[in-house]
């Protein structure tokens, strides 16, 4: 029972990791047809940020608390940038976009490694979220329950977004049908940019939190980046709530297979799956429902 | 001018020229070294031929070919390993394996004892790798970024699995320390000649089924694929079937290239099969012009070069250049260094002011470099 629940929850618990890795990405690959290799970058950029605040606020708790809104600021201007200079020329080739912004992260990688160093730091997790509690008699690490709390709240914040407020409004007008948005008087680049920003923001969050359960190095987001597109693909492109349920359902899954197999065939296990899943449904769990025929 | 090119004799002659180039005037003119190298680069180029028939004309991104490279790679890999412990080891067992593992030749490496066997499978293996996959694939339409992102994770599973099985594959450090290929010895200057003229003509080879795949009907039909899928559907061709075919036979050159890669390199380990290796293909066949014939290959050649000679002196500038490599020209040149001559006449055009709604003249392609034009299609 107690390994039953450990297992669950090391799955819910990845789950929550590769949700917070996803969100931002489902934003902008799904509601904007851009491929941002470079998304996981942004969440190295987000984990230097709570390496740099905590290295001025010496508080680990405080740094933590500051770090969270920085790193979404950090995360959230680097994306600015990238669609102000690259991708708003490119939107009508998105494949091309996935190529560009590899060449972007590869740039971002030397330049982190350059600033920082090759070898990975480490960022302090604060005294009130060490140790476990525990839950039917099974051990749950704090650290991990803060970062599936963190995923929800950054979850709800994203569909308050773009279901109550007039941002969240035009986002899902443009993705709907873009030049009737234009004609209806939206401004296309301005919500195109805000996207775009709110999206790499949530990187940023993403890149904070890792840090409570691992060291951070250049290539950090390099472990996050497939995984994370893979969430998206299997969850529906633009599908906020498919993007939830994969992340989750990827994140038990794989923590099942590498417990009963081994981590690398479970990686192999995970693929397999969803390349069979997407033979039953090839649009992903939940589909928009458009007139085009691709 | 282009009469003269499009010519059956120009094309020949185009060829007969490249083979003397790579055969007679580069192992004349080059170290023994430096025409290993050589080799090594034209395993790169052979996989670019692939690339851009399946990205270029048939608008498949593929993020993968670095799996169906390190199947051809391995299967070599696996076969020099077990023909030197049978040659020099006695016990026949492969010497890493009797450090990590049990010592005892695994089920599935039996196969590949035999060179017959081998020879078969690096082909096979790999083209049945990319038949299943692409039917999977592209009978259900997955297409556009899904495709993309899915031989992309292929990659990332294949180097994750290489790596975990340690004592069958060697984990992170590979297969190396070959010392024998078919019999011949591999230290010996002339066996490595050998080895470099294979690869050369297996290049050759490609650029020539490449050509005629272009020019034929089924090339026609590719092209349209990528332009206006639906289309091609509707006019009653199955468009799954024609970007599988592409892509299998993007898949063997690839595995072709890794099978030679393996004697002419001396070791394959995951580094070279993974996610950055497999997008690193990609830049070459960029640069050069994805939709072109020899594009792709001069492209992955240069970039090949610049990167032995770069990399080593400024690793850290080789990686910023890199970086910039794909964001210049994939950003705004899209067509390579094949489109430059139609974008400068763009330019030209743009600064007198003349704006014709006619294609400028450079721009009407010959029939063998044809469309340099982008695909758009990926979002709709």
């Amino acid at each position: 029972m107690e390994l039953l629940i450990g297992q669950m929850f090391a799955g819910l618990s990845l789950g929550s990791v590769l949700l917070l890795a996803a969100l931002g990405l489902s934003l902008t690959f799904g509601q904007m047809g851009v491929i941002n290799m470079a998304h996981g970058e942004f969440m190295m950029a987000g984990a230097y940020t709570a390496f740099v605040v905590q290295r001025t606020i010496s508080d680990a708790g405080a740094s933590l608390l500051v770090s969270i809104p920085v790193g979404f600021l950090v995360g959230g201007l680097l994306g600015l940038v990238l669609e102000a200079v690259l991708l708003r020329r490119m939107y009508h080739r998105p494949l091309d976009t996935l190529l560009v912004t590899f060449g972007v992260a590869l740039i971002l990688q030397q330049a982190a490694r350059d600033i920082f160093g090759a070898p990975s730091v480490d960022v302090r997790a604060p005294a009130w979220l060490q140790g476990n509690i525990e839950l039917l008699g099974a051990p749950i690490p704090l650290t991990r329950l803060f970062i599936l709390l963190l995923s929800l709240v950054c979850l709800a914040g994203l569909a308050l977004i773009l279901k109550a407020t007039p941002l969240g409004r035009r986002i899902r007008a443009v993705v709907l049908n873009r030049d009737l948005a234009e004609t209806s008087g939206i401004s296309t680049r301005r919500t195109d940019q805000l996207t775009f920003f709110i999206g790499s923001g949530l990187a940023g969050v993403a890149g904070v939190a890792v840090t409570l359960i691992g060291s951070t190095s250049p290539y950090l987001g390099t472990n996050y980046i497939v995984d994370a597109f893979l969430v998206v693909v299997a969850g529906g492109v633009g599908q906020i709530k498919g993007a939830v349920i994969a992340a989750f359902a990827l994140g038990v899954l794989q923590s099942v297979f590498e417990f009963s197999t081994t981590a690398s065939i479970g990686k192999v296990l995970i693929l397999v799956l969803i390349v069979v899943f997407l033979q039953l449904r090839p649009q992903g769990i939940f589909s928009l429902k458009t007139r085009s025929l691709a | 001018m282009s009469t003269f090119l499009q010519s059956r004799w120009s094309v020949l002659a185009g060829f007969a020229a490249g083979a003397v180039l790579l055969l007679v005037a580069a192992p004349a003119a080059l170290s023994v070294f430096n025409l290993a190298l050589l080799g090594k680069f034209i395993c790169f180029a052979i996989v670019a031929v692939g690339i851009g028939l399946a990205w270029g004309r048939g608008g498949m991104l593929t993020l993968g070919q670095g799996v169906f490279f390190g199947l051809g790679a391995y299967i070599m890999a696996m076969h020099l390993k077990l023909a030197d412990a049978a040659l020099f080891g006695g016990s026949g067992v492969p010497d890493f394996m009797s450090l990590y593992g049990s010592g005892e030749v695994p089920g599935w490496w039996e196969p590949f004892r035999s060179p017959v066997v081998t020879l078969i499978a690096v082909v096979l293996v790999p083209g049945l790798v990319a038949l299943v996959l692409g039917l999977a694939v592209f009978k259900r339409r997955v297409k556009g970024a899904y495709f993309a992102i899915l031989s992309q994770a292929l990659a990332a599973a294949f180097a994750v699995f290489l790596i975990g099985q340690q004592a069958t594959t060697g984990g992170s450090n590979g297969l190396s320390g070959f010392r024998s290929f078919f019999g011949f010895d591999l230290k010996d200057p002339s066996n490595k000649l050998m080895l470099y003229s294979i690869a050369a003509v297996v290049l050759l080879l490609a650029l020539a089924a490449a050509r005629q795949l272009m020019r034929s009907r089924f090339g026609e039909l590719l092209v349209a694929v990528r332009d206006q899928e639906e289309r091609v559907r509707f006019l009653g061709y199955d468009p799954a079937t024609i970007k599988t075919v592409t892509y299998v036979i993007a898949a063997v050159m690839a595995g072709i290239a890794g099978a030679l890669f393996v004697p002419i390199v001396g070791i394959v380990s995951p580094a070279d099969v993974g996610v950055i290796p497999s997008i690193a293909f990609l830049i070459g066949v960029a640069i050069g012009g994805r939709a072109t014939l020899l594009g792709p290959v001069l492209g992955a050649l240069s970039v090949a070069i610049a990167q032995t000679s770069l990399a080593s002196t400024f690793p850290s500038f080789w990686v910023y250049f890199q970086g910039l490599l794909f964001v210049l020209v994939i950003g705004f040149m899209p067509g390579g260094l094949a489109s430059l001559p139609r974008l400068i006449s763009q330019l030209k055009q743009r600064r007198t002011g003349q704006r014709s709604t006619a294609p400028a003249p450079a721009a009407t392609p010959d029939s063998a470099t044809a469309p340099t034009t982008i695909p758009e299609g990926a979002s709709r």
